[in-house]
């Protein structure tokens, strides 16, 4: 059955909708708020800060993360920075420009009005976090400083060192704590969410386990807020945090949430290419690097083992200088990293395995001196030579793209509401302001414009419609139910007792998506993924080895439950991969491509949003295809050009 | 080059916060590009192999920022590489034929959870007590309004890069916790934007720390073995706030707990 996909976006000028949308959104008065429960999955750039917002507001907050403390979600390694429309450097910065770099980099497939709408409370997330004490780098004047990033020809991003992630979600952490402290806030830590509660049609709580104890309990609320982060690990190998993992949208989605776009992944293009078979994870290199490294190989294959310093100017081709003259290494990441691929495929790649391209800072430490590039990324240097044991002051760095942000997500409306009513969706869990193709320093920046300022708005109007009732009570059936699926899906996990670990059986998933769902992806090689992967998944169910039991601290199980959701979502991002015969942004199909080897577009066909829809457990045979379709009022769809 | 490296371990096995624990050994051999947590994955998976439980470890991000993992090696918080936090070790800093002991965070303040897996969360209580500056969400004003001198800046990110491992607390002798809380709030305690709140964040979180952790004599360790190499200056500049705090809270007497 078709779903209906109402963006509700507002009428009017794209400039003014946001304005005039929240003085029309129906509120709720002060003194009603307290007699709201909302409970908030993540504790994120986006689950934080919604949180302790709410909290603010005076609602009555549940918040629930799986880690020991708020503050080690995923969002903390960011490196880089944040973007913010302030033009501090007066360089032709503006909301609109931002807004327009966001749609173009996302190679427009996004939407138009959330696009605008990120951009323009933009500035307000820089206030916030200043006022919170968010160390930003400073000029010597004691001015805010801003550096620029790939996509944007102006000087737009915040940052905090290496660190900037680490530094907002410090402040919404710290803004959260302070909330907890209020009352206003409870914290349930070490809890895994592992259903959507549903009733009639509305959500209404959610089923979690206690990581410590095994124990699962229910909770019950108004509106359940989902900021549970991106699923890019469903590739093994990635820039996000070990933990990282899908099933709080999946299962929302097995609830009836649609699941849009899964197939736009960003493959980031500075990453520590794999040394070994241990590799347990990809490190990344902030894209703020490119500022000022220069990305090149040799010409010659044969000179791919030298010693770098040995290769002669004449004798290197820096390709995106020399194919994107006026972006240079700060072109998109998708390109970036579909240029580091075919130096790569092409039998240019470097090092030891010959698996990464050079990033060179030879040039700027003549032009700038040491001291200044130390000053700029002295901890990323640090961390590379922890790595790999090589001192990127002295030789260049090796570089390769990994997987790093999922732009998919659970589909939303204006309102960040999923089509299932009480159902919010914040942060990279949702899919709506990137399009097909991240720009760097903008997920810090969706991440806060959610939490901060547009979710603690539009849950106003869903909720004004609830005032005078009570959440159904955590002993109806739809609460048995969920409960009694959790209960099972682990006891089923643990009574397998097969041959393989469950790292094995992710290990294994990975390597199919990535082979065939990676950088570049072609008809045939979809088609066997979606032959590979139902067969590992049933592989698993009668397979996987879970030591230990449920009632005290298991590692494996906990990972064990999030790997099965892996194994589904895997055959649904391939499944939308396959169906979406055109090339943008992340998604490149090698069908088609101009004759330059760029991503070819097909607006006539493909200009819609993919909201599929859980049909039931043979995915790529069920699951239901809902097309919104992008409307551009504002800006015309163009073929991305940066050179 | 990746040479392979042949290891003994002696790792604390503890089922849970009440069950008895002890060292068990273990013999792997790893190359020496993995890194320490990876070199556990590659036990645990033989574990597994020969139907043995695996070691529970805290860990997440893998980069040395978010502050989950974190084990004594060989007596030492995060072990032998000076300003790295476990994950970011790598085996190639150990020889071969190295015997290694692992155990886990080891103070009051943290109680076991299981294996090499502690509870950190007096840290969080610490933080709610008062590790924030009060500004709800839109009453910011604009961010270049209040000039911030570059070096008071970065000596606030200094302070601020503090990850909430706690090896400063494993290193010291008291299991004190004043490396962190001292990070924390000499963070705010720099800032314009922090002095409002200043002498009463001062106390609560000093007095909040005091709850879950021993005192602080000085000795030094924590510095040694923070992975973000916070140094202890914060601690004397804690100190001079809590004097003052506490003079200038008694001048305030009553205005001092509200909200
Ligand atoms: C290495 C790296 C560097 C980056 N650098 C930048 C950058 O410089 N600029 C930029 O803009 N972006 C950057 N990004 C992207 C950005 O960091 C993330 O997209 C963003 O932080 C995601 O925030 P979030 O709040 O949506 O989710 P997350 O930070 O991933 O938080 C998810 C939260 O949900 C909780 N959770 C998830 N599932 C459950 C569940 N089932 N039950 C209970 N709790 C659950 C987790 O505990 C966690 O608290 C970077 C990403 C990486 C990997
Ligand atoms: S002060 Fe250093 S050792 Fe202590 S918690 Fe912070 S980062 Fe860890
Ligand atoms: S795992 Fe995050 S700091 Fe080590």
């Amino acid at each position: 059955m078709a779903l209906s996909l109402d963006s509700h976006v507002p009428d009017g000028p794209l400039a003014d909708k946001w304005t005039n949308y929240k003085f029309d959104l129906k509120l709720v008065a002060p003194h009603n708020r307290r007699r709201f429960t909302v409970i908030v999955v993540g504790t994120g750039l986006a689950g934080a800060s919604a949180a302790a917002t709410l909290g603010e507001l005076g609602y009555n907050v549940k918040v629930f993360t799986y880690h020991d403390s708020p503050r080690r979600a995923h969002s903390i390694a960011a490196q880089g920075g944040i973007n913010a429309a302030k033009n501090y450097k007066n360089d032709g910065d503006s909301v609109y420009r931002l807004y327009y770099d966001t749609i173009k980099g996302g190679d427009f497939r996004s939407r138009e009005a959330n696009t605008y709408r990120l951009a323009e409370v933009s500035v307000n997330i820089i206030d916030q976090c200043v006022a919170q004490g968010v160390p930003f780098a400073r000029e010597y004047g004691g001015r805010l400083d801003n550096r620029s990033f790939g996509g944007a020809q102006v000087a737009r991003t915040f940052y905090a060192r290496g660190q900037t992630g680490q530094q907002l979600l410090l402040g919404a952490y710290q803004a959260l704590a302070h909330q907890i402290h209020a009352g206003t806030v409870q914290l349930f830590n070490r809890m895994d969410m592992l259903d959507v509660v549903v009733e009639d049609g509305q959500a209404c709580g959610i089923i979690a386990r206690d990581l410590l104890t095994g124990e699962t309990s229910r909770h019950n609320a108004h509106a359940v807020v989902l900021a549970t982060g991106g699923y890019g690990n469903v590739y093994y190998l990635s820039t996000n945090a070990k933990a990282c993992n899908v099933t709080a949208t999946w299962r929302a989605h097995r609830k009836g949430a649609a699941f849009a776009n899964p197939c736009y992944t960003q493959i980031h293009p500075t990453c520590i290419p794999p040394s070994d078979e241990f590799q347990s994870k990809l490190t990344l290199m902030s894209e703020s690097l490119r500022n000022d490294g220069r990305i090149w190989v040799p010409k010659d294959p044969a000179d791919c083992g030298k010693d770098p310093s040995t290769i002669p100017e004449d004798a290197r081709d820096y390709y995106l200088e020399r194919k994107y003259p006026s972006f240079g290494n700060l072109v998109p990441r998708d390109i970036a990293s579909r240029n580091a691929k075919s130096a790569v495929d092409s039998g240019h790649g470097v090092g030891a395995l010959r698996n990464g391209v050079y990033l060179d800072f030879a040039e700027s430490i003549n032009r700038l001196g040491e001291d200044v590039v130390r000053e700029r990324y002295g901890n990323l240097f640090d961390m590379y030579e922890r790595i790999t044991d090589e001192n990127p002051y002295k030789v260049p760095m090796r570089i390769y793209p990994a997987t790093h942000y999922t732009m998919g997500g659970l589909w939303v409306d204006y309102n960040l509401m999923s089509n299932v009513p009480g159902l919010f969706v914040c942060g990279e869990a949702n899919f709506s302001d990137h399009g097909a193709n991240r720009l760097g320093a903008s997920a810090l920046m969706q991440g806060l414009a959610d939490g901060y300022f547009v979710l603690p708005t539009t849950i106003a109007g869903y909720l004004a419609t609830k005032l005078g009732t009570t959440p159904p009570p955590i002993t109806s059936k739809a609460f048995d139910d969920a409960q009694a699926d959790v209960d099972d899906r682990v006891k089923r996990l643990l009574s397998v007792k097969g041959t393989h670990s469950v790292d094995h059986y992710h290990r294994e998933l990975g390597k199919i998506v990535w082979e065939y769902c990676g950088m570049a992806r072609n008809k045939a090689g979809l088609e066997q993924a979606l032959s590979e992967i139902p067969a590992l998944r049933e592989q698993y169910w009668s397979d996987v080895k879970v030591l230990g039991d449920g009632e005290s601290y298991n590692q494996s199980l906990e990972k064990a439950l999030r790997v099965a959701d892996f194994m589904e979502l895997a055959e649904l991002k391939v499944r939308d991969a396959l169906h979406r015969e055109e090339s943008c942004g992340g998604h490149f199909r090698e069908e088609h491509q101009t004759p330059e080897g760029e991503a070819k577009r097909d607006d006539e066909n493909f200009q819609y949003v993919a909201a599929w829809e859980w049909g039931g457990p043979d995915i790529q045979r069920d699951a239901v295809l809902n097309k919104e379709p992008l409307v551009f009022e504002d800006v015309t769809p163009s073929q991305r050009s940066y050179k | 080059m990746t040479n392979m490296l042949n290891l003994t371990l002696k790792v604390w096995r503890q089922a849970g916060p009440d069950q008895p624990g002890r060292f068990e050994e273990y013999t792997t051999t790893v190359a020496d590009d993995a890194s320490f947590l990876e070199m556990l994955d590659y036990v645990n998976e033989d574990l597994i192999a020969h139907d043995q439980e695996p070691i529970a470890f805290d860990h997440d991000c893998r980069e040395g920022i978010c502050g989950s993992c974190g084990v004594m090696i060989d007596g030492q918080a995060h072990g032998p590489q000076k300003g790295t936090a476990t994950c970011q070790l790598h085996m190639r800093k150990f020889a071969d034929g190295s015997h290694i002991t692992v155990e886990p965070w080891r103070a009051a303040g943290f109680p076991l959870i299981r294996d090499l897996s502690v509870d950190r969360s007096a840290f969080d209580r610490i933080i709610e007590s008062g590790g924030y500056i009060s500004v709800s969400t839109g009453a910011a004003p604009e961010a270049n309004m209040i000039p911030v001198p570059k070096d008071v800046a970065d000596a606030a990110m200094d302070a601020a890069a503090c990850i909430g491992c706690g090896a400063c607390v494993a290193a010291c002798p008291n299991s004190a916790a004043s490396l962190f809380t001292s990070a924390k709030m000499q963070q705010l305690n720099l800032l314009p934007q922090g002095q409002a709140e200043r002498w009463r964040r001062t106390e609560d979180m000093v007095e909040t720390m005091e709850e879950f952790f021993g005192s602080c004599t000085n000795h030094g360790e924590c510095q040694e073995a923070c992975p973000k190499e916070i140094p202890i200056d914060f601690i004397a500049m804690m100190n001079r706030d809590y004097l003052k705090a506490k003079f200038a809270n008694r001048r305030r007497g009553g205005q001092r707990k509200a909200g």
